[in-house]
């Protein structure tokens, strides 16, 4: 298997966030977020549940709106200025814990909706994009089935390749396998490290230890809303720095 | 060898044949005793309940089977019957015509709202049935306006000219939407009105296919009952769902005047709404402007019904999982696009029983305009028939009629309805 750590990232920004603050309300959920993304990166987030690691890649896309700091995302200025919000959504994939496939629609319809409403690609071009992704994710022979027909892992992939059909520059995962039998895990899994070898720039957060010393070149670990260590993969994992994240990783790696 | 194992062991040596089941667990004797006779309390109900369907039969049967169908008054019913149990049926076909088109339509005149009829249901089918030809709603497009010259008759101009005003607000609305959707909606306004004003000028010269004029207030029956129902029931729906869209948005002003409408509508009677659409609402124009009732009474129904249909609609929303408005969004869908694509189509599948539930309700309470005397189906058989010499007494017989005609209506909305939802059931099929 190829080690994609080694492989290069340019030195373009993709990301760039500064000093961004969010509040639910009176709660304070992410504090002072400096993070820069280059182009080409596999960068994983970890931490415990209620960290702010989900609200922090949704904010990335202004699913969440952020009420401090400065978010730029591959050139674009992220204000509550709707038409910067949709060039940004259309640049960049993002895939859910719960997959929010359209159930309404067949598996090739979720792919060709969006490329042919927002892109304006003809309906002819934009279903043969739709099947050489849905080869890609392994599932061509699904795609005039609908989702609540599919098994969890296959919607998810499903849920990727609609993705990738809006040509993305950057993609964000959200606890992609949480939602998954533990034999579905790894489509899903090899899927995504197949899109990090083709250099995809990538957000995942995720608890799959196992994928992020596979596949990221960064590991992010954040707790009560705040960056508290980042780091190589390798380093990350055989000698973390702070107390929090060695207990962290004592909890998810012991057993 | 041990005692023990011996007892134990065992081999088969002759397969067993397949045998009937106990007479008592198959066919006609187990389904009445599973269903009818399963315990005592259930064996006394069945009896009982034979017993009152014995009677039933016994006592509206004959009534049914004496039934006279030719006589012209409820007198003749009698003398024929000599005290004997039957129905006058006969009100129905002396009275046939005046209980479907009401007291005035000119009766040479029948064929044109029994054509609109029959062209609606033409209308509509590619709207019910998504597997018709798409073409076909060119034809429901044009139908309101065909539907209006052949029920109320004049010229075709008028029609025509309403058509072109639409026409051209489209057309418009279409050039000036890149603008911005309310410049759009701006210039489609303008267009129509300007498109009106020209033509309407012309209309007096141009006369098209004139039929014999008939005035609202001649229109009566079950025809009236039917325009009313289907008009409020096409109209409310629109409006009912850009109400709950409005009652979700983040515009203040646009969510409070969609409270403020689906509550203050909700919260008043039916009745008395039609009261102001009869007496009221005249005092709020200029004394010359003589708007016509029956329009009156289709705004006023339509507000009624679109209130409750958003607040329908509004449920579907909610029901609908966060994740596909994220989903949506995440694809850099704008609102509309959202909305028309992801959002409305599970909303309104999730509303399908509460809608019909709406519009069956709507296409009953038509009967209603009867207290603010017009003369549908039910006033008809209150007023002119009942009150004749002719016909005074005759209760079952019209009651029963006026039931069975929205029985079948509403029964067809109903099942059609059922066929819709498992239609656009897309889960493990």
């Amino acid at each position: 298997m190829v080690d994609t750590t080694q492989m290069t990232v340019s030195d373009e920004v993709a990301i760039s966030i500064e000093k961004m603050n969010k509040w639910y309300g009176q709660f304070h959920v992410l504090r002072d977020i400096d993070l820069t993304v280059y182009r080409g990166e596999r960068i994983v987030i970890a931490g415990p549940s209620g960290s702010g690691k989900s609200t922090l890649i949704r904010c990335i896309n202004a699913l969440e709106e952020h009420q401090a700091g400065k978010i730029v995302v591959d050139g674009t200025h992220l204000t509550s200025d709707l038409k910067n919000i949709d060039r940004i959504r259309s640049e960049v994939g993002m895939c859910f814990q719960h997959f929010n496939l359209f159930p309404h629609l067949t598996i090739l319809e979720n792919c060709t909706l969006a490329p042919i409403w927002v892109r304006k690609i003809p309906k002819k071009q934009a279903e043969e994009t739709a099947m050489h992704f849905l080869e890609k994710v392994k599932i061509p022979d699904q795609a005039n089935k609908y989702p609540g027909q599919l098994s969890g892992g296959q919607q998810q992939r499903v849920a990727i390749a609609r993705s990738l059909c809006m040509k993305p520059r950057i993609m964000l995962f959200d606890e992609p396998t949480s939602a998954l039998d533990p034999e579905m895990i790894k489509e899903v899994l090899d899927t995504m490290v197949e899109l990090a070898e083709e250099g995809m720039t990538m957000l995942c957060v995720t608890h799959e230890m196992g994928f992020a010393r596979q596949v990221a070149n960064r590991v992010i670990f954040m707790d009560q809303g705040q960056i508290v260590e980042q780091n190589e993969p390798e380093e990350f994992f055989n000698n973390p720095q702070s107390d929090r994240t060695k207990l962290f990783l004592s909890q998810i790696l012991g057993h | 060898m041990s005692d023990t194992h011996s007892q134990l062991a065992f081999v088969r040596t002759e397969m067993l044949a397949q045998k009937e089941p106990p007479v008592a667990e198959k066919g006609v004797v187990k389904w009445v005793r599973s269903n009818l006779f399963s315990s005592w309390s259930n064996s006394i109900l069945t009896v009982v309940a034979l017993y009152l369907i014995v009677q039933l039969i016994m006592n509206a049967g004959p009534w049914f089977a004496n039934g006279i169908w030719s006589t012209n008054s409820l007198a003749e019913c009698r003398e024929i019957l000599q005290g004997a149990s039957g129905g006058c049926f006969s009100v129905l076909s002396e009275r046939w015509n005046q209980l479907l088109f009401g007291i005035a339509y000119p009766d040479t005149q029948y064929w044109r709202p029994t054509l609109a009829f029959v062209l609606m249901l033409v209308a509509a089918s590619p709207v019910l049935f998504s597997k018709l030809p798409r073409g076909m709603l060119i034809f429901t497009g044009l139908y309101p306006f065909l539907a209006y010259w052949l029920i109320w008759g004049g010229t075709m101009m008028t029609s025509i000219i309403a058509l072109l005003g639409f026409v051209a607000a489209y057309l418009a609305f279409r050039k000036a939407e890149r603008a911005g959707f309310s410049i759009g909606l701006g210039a489609g306004i303008i267009a129509a009105v300007v498109v009106w004003k020209v033509l309407g000028m012309f209309a007096g010269e141009l006369s098209i296919l004139p039929l014999e004029e008939v005035p609202s207030r001649n229109m009566g029956g079950f025809m009236l009952n039917m325009m009313l129902g289907t008009i409020c029931i096409s109209l409310s729906l629109p409006i009912g769902i850009a109400l709950a869209l409005g009652r979700q948005s983040h515009m203040p002003i646009i969510k409070g005047i969609s409270v403020v409408f689906i509550e203050f509508i909700r919260g008043v009677p039916l009745i008395t709404l039609l009261f102001v659409a009869n007496v009221v609402l005249g005092y709020f124009f200029p004394p010359e402007t003589n708007m016509d009732l029956i329009l009156r009474v289709i705004i006023m129904i339509t507000m009624f019904a679109s209130a409750y249909i958003a607040e329908v609609i509004r449920g579907g929303l909610a029901a609908l999982p966060k994740g596909q408005y994220e989903a949506a969004d995440s694809l850099g869908l704008d609102y509309t696009q959202a909305m028309r694509f992801i959002i409305l189509p599970q909303a309104l599948k999730i509303s399908i029983p509460g809608i019909v539930n709406v519009a069956v309700g709507l296409f009953k309470d038509t009967t209603l305009v009867s207290v603010i005397s017009m003369f549908d189906l039910v006033g008809m058989i209150r007023g002119p028939i009942l009150a004749s010499t002719e016909w005074n007494g005759v209760y079952w017989e019209l009651y029963g009629f006026a039931a069975l005609l929205f029985f079948i209506t509403c029964y067809g909305i109903s099942q059609y309805s059922q066929w819709l939802e498992r239609q656009l059931r897309t889960d493990h099929r």
